[in-house]
């Protein structure tokens, strides 16, 4: 009986000892080296994989970084600053500076300004609505209202507002990956640039009908009438197919454009309260002769 | 026993509420709004001004490229404006405004009520009228028919196929032409038979509307070559690739044309305007519209000119009742709901259709219980509730390889769903998507 058991253990052995011969030789045949620092990368990433730096996610973006000459181009908007500077720092290279970005919408559309035409009461999703036809509104351009951005955001930083049927982006959660810009059949949403103290002046219009249809259709699209161009000192709005644009590296936040907008299509956010004119005056008058 | 395609179908229940109302004419409208594209391909270009005075049947749109077609002015006035419409699309297209003053037409028509049997025109000729006359497909799909006319060499045509089936429920233009009208559409499919060179025709005609059989049948023994079949009754069977297979048991391969099986297929409505087109010169500027709903007052089949607002055609039916829900434009099955009763007939404009609001509200869907009844009525042999998942997941690669493109979007999937769900809006999605995916890829 002992035998037995003894033949099988030594059987057994000498074939583990011959795979594991076999098993080394391959193991070095097709060994695939990666290199560590993608690892260390990875680590450093946020692992939202959310595709917002143009790769298939985390691990395909720390590659790019560890191949890459230099950073040029390539930025997670995610981390940010922080995020790039530590990769930076681990693989010994610089990281140009990236403005941060926050996405907007360039709608202002809600039932008030807005008034509906018709009642859809299809699928809700924006793609399916956008090929039947032009909405429940006048406006052909404008917000469809059946939230795709909403889902498409894997960062909880939009949500639809019921009363203005708009969805709204939350700007401390907004990380600019461009989920929605990409899930808006309208092209609704854009990326601008993230100024102090998350202060905006945009255009909140996409309307490139002319004056009267654009006007009939919502009460506050941008009629294409010019007036901000002029009053901008700046260069920083341009006009194109009937619908004002502003550069956001060119704008100062000076508002001259805000006040001049007939129809209230140029949106401020997170800007304190005007002062009355007559009160600024005072003020400015009054300073000027306290110095003197 | 009756012919009929093997594949797939349903019987959606008829509603031919018009069938035995006579085709009336529309008195001629205040203003016309015609549109530039009311055919598949490249909108015709505006060769009027605002302030032109034009007659009825000049042309005011000239067709660019191949795939496109001639517009006509339907009324005789004055140019107020050209400017954006609302359409049958749901959006805003170019069309040429025109306030009516009187009814002149051109002088070139021929306007007496007699039929003439004698074709003078040669196939090119033929071809050519149809080109100038802006004939396209009434059917609905308003494809341009002198491309389908004009063969690419190499292939040939020997049998064409008239189709009279009329499968959509409450509609009966085609139905009450072919009681009406029918020697001018059998001389209609004679030269459109003279024009592909071909000595045999088949018209097919489901036996929902045995009067129109027996009536065309009569006829047609006078006019060589033209036969009647009778079809068993079964949505979609007016789609062309079901038509052949149940006419001629030949099969059109995915991807290809009834011409590459040897066919042309032409409805029996554009049949009468070639017939018009080219026995009397009138370019195609009417068409028969069945304005039709449970609570309308006066259902009924009317010769309209292109342009005219639905909301007349309304008013001529009975007035707008009190419950409407929705206005669809075509047939309840594949017509498409109107976002404004301003939107002018077209071409393609079959029929009005007001449905009240208890039959217009959607459903709820529910969750797919996986019956596979969507696969069984599928004329197309498709698997609707796949399509509509990789559609919605925005797999469109995948959806492709499930030949998603090969859908007609009949909608026999939707109406069957016992849990409601939309499959046909979300395939739409996929097909549009699909083309629009190869055609970038063919640019490239």
């Amino acid at each position: 009986m002992s035998t037995v058991i003894l033949t099988t253990i030594i059987c057994l052995s000498i074939l583990a000892l011959i795979s594991a011969i076999i098993l080394y030789f391959v193991a070095q045949k097709f060994k695939v080296y990666e290199d560590p620092r993608i690892d260390e990368i990875q680590a450093v990433l946020p692992a939202a994989n959310c595709g917002g730096c143009g790769f298939a996610g985390c691990r395909n973006f720390a590659e790019a970084l560890v191949n890459a000459e230099t950073f040029e181009g390539l930025n997670c908007p995610v981390g940010g600053a922080e995020v790039m500077d530590e990769a930076a720092r681990i693989l010994g290279k610089e990281a140009p500076e990236v403005d941060p970005l926050v996405a907007v919408l360039k709608c202002n559309g809600t039932p008030e300004f807005r008034p509906k035409t018709s009642r859809y009461d299809g699928v809700a999703d924006c793609r399916i609505t956008n090929n039947l036809y032009m909405g429940e509104t006048d406006c052909s351009y404008g917000c469809l209202g059946n939230g795709d951005c909403v889902s498409a955001c894997t960062f909880d930083a939009m949500y639809m507002d019921p009363v203005t049927e708009l969805p709204v982006i939350m700007d401390d959660k907004c990380v600019a990956c461009g989920l929605c810009v990409k899930a808006c059949p309208r092209d609704l949403i854009e990326l601008r640039k993230k100024a102090k103290k998350d202060r905006k002046i945009y255009v909140a219009c996409y309307n490139c009908d002319k004056g009267g249809p654009a006007r009939r259709a919502c009460k506050v699209a941008c009629i294409g009438c010019g007036k901000c161009v002029k009053v901008c000192t700046f260069g920083a709005i341009t006009m194109e197919n009937n619908l004002a644009y502003i550069d956001a590296n060119k704008c100062t936040f000076c508002r001259k454009c805000v006040t001049e907008c007939p129809t209230n299509s140029i949106i401020e956010v997170n800007f304190p309260p005007r002062k009355p004119k007559a009160e600024v005056v005072t003020e400015a008058v009054n300073q000027r002769i306290t110095k003197g | 026993m009756l012919k009929t395609f093997p594949v797939g179908g349903i019987h959606p229940p008829e509603n031919k509420l018009t069938a035995d109302k006579t085709i009336k004419y529309l008195p001629v409208p205040a203003s016309v709004a015609i549109p530039v594209s009311q055919h598949i391909g490249t909108p015709a270009e505006v060769i009027v001004g605002k302030g032109d005075i034009i007659r009825t049947g000049q042309v005011i749109a000239t067709s660019k490229g191949f795939v496109s077609s001639n517009v006509h002015s339907s009324v005789s006035g004055k140019v107020s404006k050209i400017d954006n419409i609302i359409d049958s699309t749901g959006y805003r297209h170019m069309a040429v405004f025109i306030d009516v003053d009187g009814d002149e037409w051109v002088e070139t028509i021929n306007r007496t009520p007699e039929v003439i049997k004698e074709i003078k025109l040669g196939p090119e000729d033929i071809i050519k009228r149809c080109l100038d006359s802006g004939i396209v497909g009434l059917g609905g799909a308003t494809f341009p028919s002198h491309a389908k006319l004009s063969i690419p060499p190499g292939k040939k045509c020997d049998i064409l196929i008239i189709n009279g089936v009329e499968c959509e429920p409450y509609l009966t233009s085609d139905h009450r032409l072919m009681l009406e009208h029918v020697e001018e559409v059998l001389t209609g499919i004679t030269v459109l038979m003279k024009a592909l060179g071909v000595d045999r025709a088949m018209i097919g005609i489901e036996n929902n509307k045995p009067d129109a059989v027996e009536h065309l049948t009569g006829i047609a023994e006078d006019f060589r070559g033209i036969t009647v079949h009778s079809l068993k009754v079964k949505y979609p069977q007016g789609a062309e690739k079901q038509l052949i297979k149940a006419l001629v048991n030949r099969e059109v391969p995915s991807g290809h044309l009834p011409i590459d099986v040897g066919l042309v297929v032409h409805n029996v409505g554009t049949a009468f305007a070639v017939y018009e087109a080219v026995q009397k010169n009138k370019p195609l500027f009417e068409r028969v519209v069945t304005v039709t709903g449970k609570s309308l007052r006066n259902p009924g089949n009317f010769m309209v000119r292109t342009g005219t607002p639905v909301r007349d055609l309304i008013e001529a039916a009975g007035g707008m009742p009190e419950d409407t829900g929705k206005i669809v434009s075509g047939g309840p099955m594949m017509g498409k709901a109107l976002n404004s009763t301003d939107v002018p007939v077209v071409k393609g404009t079959s029929g009005i259709i007001l449905f009240p609001e208890s039959e217009s509200e959607r459903p709820v869907a529910g969750p797919c219980i996986r019956c596979g009844k969507c696969i069984t009525v599928c004329p197309m042999n498709l698997e609707p509730y796949l399509l509509m998942t990789l559609a919605g997941k925005g797999l469109f690669e995948k959806a492709e390889n499930e030949q998603i493109t090969d859908c007609m979007e009949c909608g026999s999937c939707s109406f069957t769903c016992p849990a409601k769900r939309p499959l046909l809006d979300y395939i739409r999605l996929g097909k549009s998507t699909v083309i629009r995916m190869a055609r970038e890829r063919n640019i490239k």
